[in-house]
C-alpha cells in the first residue's frame, strides 16, 4: 500500500497538474470549498423563507427542500449535465456542471441548518427587533442572523464534511477529483485495486474525520462559553 | 411537448420496469440487512468490552467519514481480490455488481443504524430501568417491555430518514453497472435521446419513494412528541 502512495502521490494529491488540469485532492477541495461557499447565499434565502411570516413563501422553500432532498444527488448531477447547457446556452465543462449540482443539492441541506439556527433563537429577539421599528428583513439581518450564524458553525462544518463526500460523485462523470485519480491508479497498477481503493478511503477518512473532530470541538466550546456568560 | 408515449416503443417500458424492480430489490435487501448489522453493532457496542467498543467506534467513523460511492469500489474493485477462490466464484455465479452493492450499502447503512440506535436507546432515561427493576422484571425482562420499545420508539424518526438515506444511495450502485433505475434511465435516455422526458420519470419515481419515507419520518416524529410532551 505504501509503495503505491510513494509511486502516485502527486496524482492523489494534485492531478495531472502542473502538465494538466488540477485533481486529485486539491481539485476535492476547491469542488467542496465552491461548492459551500456559493450553496450558501441560497440556503440563507431558503432558511429564512422558511420561518417568514408568509405562507406562499413557506410553502414554496419548504416545497424546494422536499423537492432535493427527496432526490438523489448523481440525478441531480444528470440533471445539471442536461440543463446548465440549455440554460447558459453554451457547452459547460464537467466540472461546472458538478459544482453546479453540488450548489442545488447543499443548499437544502444548509437551509435545514440555518432553519434551525434561526428557530432556536427565543421569540422576544424578533419580538423587540420590530418593536423598535425594524422591518421583518432588517430585524433578520441586524439581529437574528448574525446570532443564529455563530450558533450554526459547527453544523456547518460538518456540512461540509458531507459536500466533500458528495464530490466523489463527480467521479461519475469525469471530473478529475480524488476518486478519479484512484480509478486511473488503478488502470496503471493494474493489480492492486484493494490497496489503491483502500488508500482512496484512507484519504477521504483524513479530511473527514478531522473536520468532524474539529465541529465537534467547536461544537463544546460554544456551549463552554454560553454556561460561561449564563 | 411531454410526450410518454416513447416508453411504449422496443421495450423501454420494460426497461424502466426492471429499473425499478432493481431498485426497490436492492433498497428492501440492503435495508435488511443494514438493520441486522445496526442491531449486532449497537449490542456489540454496549457490551462491558473495550475491544468490541473500539472495533464498533473504528467500523463506524470508516463508514461515516468516507463517501459512499467509494466504499462501493472498494467492494466491488477492492475486496474480490483477497476473497478465497471458492467465494469468489460463488460471488460470480449469482450477480456479482448486485451482491457487492447490496454487501456496501448495508454495511453503510448499518453502521449509521447502529447509532440511532444508540442514541434512542440513550434517550430513555435511567429511572425507567430502575422502575423495571423495583417492580421485579429481571434485566433482559425490563429490557423487552420497558428500554427496547421506548427506545425503538425514539430512535424510528431518524431511522427512516437512514431509510430514506439508503433509497437515495442504491442509485449509486449504477457507477459499478447494477441495472437499477437511474442505470436504466441513462439506458433509455441514451436509446431514444428523450433525455427531458425520461429523466423527469426517473425523478417522479424517486420522489414517490423519499416523499413518502419523509412523510413517514415526521408521522413517527410527531407522534413521539405528542404524547408524552415533556
Amino acid at each position: 500500500m505504501f509503495d503505491i502512495l510513494h509511486d502516485h502521490l502527486a496524482l492523489f494529491l494534485v492531478g495531472a497538474w502542473p502538465h494538466g488540469p488540477l485533481g486529485g485532492v486539491a481539485n476535492t477541495l476547491v469542488l467542496a470549498a465552491l461548492g459551500l461557499v456559493a450553496s450558501f447565499p441560497l440556503a440563507i434565502a431558503v432558511g429564512m423563507a422558511q420561518v417568514s411570516p408568509w405562507r406562499w413563501l413557506r410553502t414554496g422553500a419548504d416545497a424546494w427542500t422536499r423537492l432535493v432532498r427527496g432526490i438523489p444527488l448523481l440525478l441531480i448531477i444528470f440533471w445539471a449535465y442536461f440543463a446548465v447547457p440549455l440554460l447558459v446556452g453554451a457547452e459547460v465543462s464537467a466540472f461546472t456542471t458538478a459544482v453546479c449540482a453540488i450548489i442545488v443539492y447543499e443548499s437544502a441541506f444548509l437551509a435545514q441548518i440555518v432553519r434551525a439556527g434561526l428557530e432556536s433563537l427565543p421569540r422576544g429577539q424578533m419580538e423587540s427587533a420590530r418593536s423598535i421599528g425594524l422591518s421583518w428583513l432588517q430585524s433578520m439581518r441586524h439581529v437574528q442572523l448574525p446570532q443564529a450564524l455563530a450558533n450554526m458553525l459547527p453544523s456547518i462544518v460538518n456540512q461540509s464534511v458531507s459536500i466533500i463526500k458528495a464530490t466523489s460523485l463527480a467521479y461519475v462523470i469525469g471530473v478529475p477529483e480524488l476518486t478519479y485519480s484512484a480509478a486511473q491508479v488503478n488502470t496503471i497498477t493494474l493489480t492492486k485495486p484493494l490497496q489503491t481503493f483502500l488508500l482512496l478511503a484512507a484519504f477521504y477518512f483524513v479530511l473527514c474525520f478531522t473536520l468532524s473532530r474539529f465541529a465537534g470541538w467547536m461544537e463544546r466550546r460554544i456551549a463552554r462559553r454560553r454556561l460561561g456568560l449564563a | 411537448m411531454f410526450d410518454l408515449s416513447f416508453l411504449l416503443e422496443e421495450g423501454h417500458l420494460t426497461l424502466l420496469r426492471n429499473g425499478v424492480l432493481t431498485t426497490v430489490r436492492l433498497f428492501v435487501v440492503s435495508g435488511l440487512m443494514a438493520s441486522a448489522i445496526g442491531i449486532a453493532l449497537a449490542t456489540l457496542r454496549a457490551l462491558p468490552i473495550r475491544i468490541c467498543k473500539a472495533l464498533v467506534v473504528a467500523i463506524v467513523e470508516y463508514h461515516r467519514n468516507v463517501p459512499v460511492l467509494v466504499q462501493i469500489l472498494v467492494w466491488y474493485f477492492g475486496v474480490p481480490q483477497v476473497l478465497p477462490e471458492a467465494l469468489k466464484l460463488w460471488i460470480n455465479a449469482g450477480n456479482t455488481e448486485f451482491f457487492l452493492a447490496a454487501v456496501a450499502l448495508s454495511l453503510n447503512s448499518g453502521a449509521f443504524v447502529s447509532e440511532d440506535i444508540r442514541s434512542g436507546l440513550r434517550a430513555i432515561p435511567y429511572t425507567q430501568h430502575e422502575a423495571a427493576w423495583s417492580i421485579g422484571l429481571t434485566y433482559l425482562q425490563s429490557l423487552r417491555y420497558v428500554i427496547l420499545p421506548q427506545g425503538i420508539g425514539a430512535a424510528l424518526p431518524a431511522l427512516v430518514n437512514q431509510a430514506l438515506l439508503l433509497f437515495k444511495n442504491s442509485s449509486l450502485a449504477m457507477a459499478i453497472g447494477v441495472h437499477e433505475l437511474l442505470y436504466r434511465t441513462k439506458q433509455i435516455d441514451n436509446l431514444t435521446f428523450r433525455t427531458f422526458d425520461i429523466f423527469l420519470v426517473a425523478t417522479v419515481l424517486y420522489l414517490i419513494g423519499t416523499l413518502a419515507l419523509m412523510a413517514l419520518a415526521e408521522h413517527f416524529a410527531k407522534r413521539r412528541t405528542a404524547p408524552m410532551g415533556v
